[in-house]
């Protein structure tokens, strides 16, 4: 689907599955894995450099920023105040003016805090950052980031990391046709059928990191997704047929004895 | 002989030679600087003033660089 590319903030994308790079053993896993998920996309978080042991490898040296689009996110951030300062340092950190703003709400469910959300989104919209904003499945609040400036949004299939797959389908719906920027649906899928499943819906892309990074087996996981989401962005495109209580022949009686 | 100065490097307490900047810290540390940002008491500074921003006794310094993280991972530090 060459003509099928994904563009947000005049940014072309090739890929519609972006992953997650945390949770794997090492950092070869971690490559591997993005490879055979075919991911152009991939999120980072930011943390305090290890002083004390610098044998440690970069994650950076395995994923090249030429090749990938490094999408910083501000997980482990509770407030405005920290999603902002973690946003800034990911950007003096030089990669570039993306990231995925997170402000959580709960240790317990990890959802987001909306209101923190909007707050901090309309902080750093300001400062000349993209912001990809990690929502819940609220088409309110969805409209409400899209209409401070950002553009696209992560509305959660589920809580992060629970593998659930879609909870709310109808809210993704009402935010798809809703909503006139990308959305990427973020967090909660668990297995292939439901990455097709949010595309399918009419996602502009998935992103995950657990389902593919707790998978017995990551890089078979990862090359499902990618079979996934393109299967599930062509059906999208070629329109399904409505459902009906009743059969419908597919062969012709004409002929028979 | 150089008088030391004690600064706080991401949360540890350090012995540093006086007179060195930012950039000689994180020389010091072998840490490439394309690589992180560096937060000098909350202050966000600019990679072209790494060079110029001499460390003074009391000084806190927060180094932070791209690690592994995914659709929300849980704070791990």
């Amino acid at each position: 689907m060459t003509d099928d590319r994904l563009v947000i903030a005049g940014r072309e994308f090739k890929s519609r599955l972006w992953v997650g790079t945390g949770k794997y053993k090492d950092f070869v896993e971690t490559q591997k894995a993005i490879e055979a998920s075919g991911a152009d996309v991939v999120t980072v978080a930011v943390r305090r450099v290890n002083i004390t042991d610098r044998s440690k490898d970069n994650l950076l040296d395995y994923i090249d920023p030429k090749k990938y689009t490094i999408l910083p996110n501000t997980a482990g951030c509770y407030t405005v105040e920290d999603a902002v300062r973690y946003s800034r340092l990911a950007r003096a950190a030089g990669v570039s003016d993306l990231v995925k703003l997170e402000v959580l709400g709960d240790e317990r469910t990890l959802f987001p805090d909306t209101a923190g959300l909007i707050e901090a989104a309309k902080i750093l919209i300001k400062e000349g950052f993209i912001v990809f904003p990690y929502t819940n499945d609220d088409p309110i609040v969805a409209k409400k980031l899209v209409d401070i400036g950002c553009p696209a949004v992560m509305p959660l299939a589920a809580p992060i990391g629970s593998g659930l797959g879609i909870r709310n389908p109808y809210n993704l719906k009402i935010i798809m046709e809703t909503v006139k920027v990308p959305i990427i649906v973020d967090a909660g899928v668990g297995t292939a059928s439901d990455a097709a499943l949010a595309m399918e819906y009419g996602a502009d892309a998935v992103l995950m990191n657990t389902a593919i990074a707790g998978a017995q087996d990551p890089l078979a996981m990862a090359e499902a997704m990618k079979y996934a989401v393109h299967a599930g962005r062509l059906a999208y495109k070629a329109g399904r047929i409505p459902r009906k209580l009743y059969a419908t022949a597919s062969s012709p009686i004409e002929g028979m004895l | 002989m150089q008088d030391a100065i004690r600064i706080h490097v991401n949360g540890q307490e350090r012995t540093w030679r006086s007179g060195a900047t930012v950039a000689d810290l994180l020389q010091d540390l072998d840490i490439r600087t394309e690589r992180v940002a560096v937060e000098l008491n909350l202050e966000i500074l600019d990679r072209a003033v790494f060079g110029q921003r001499q460390l003074q006794s009391g000084d806190r310094v927060e180094i932070l660089g791209f690690i592994g993280g995914g659709a929300a991972a849980k704070a791990k530090d």
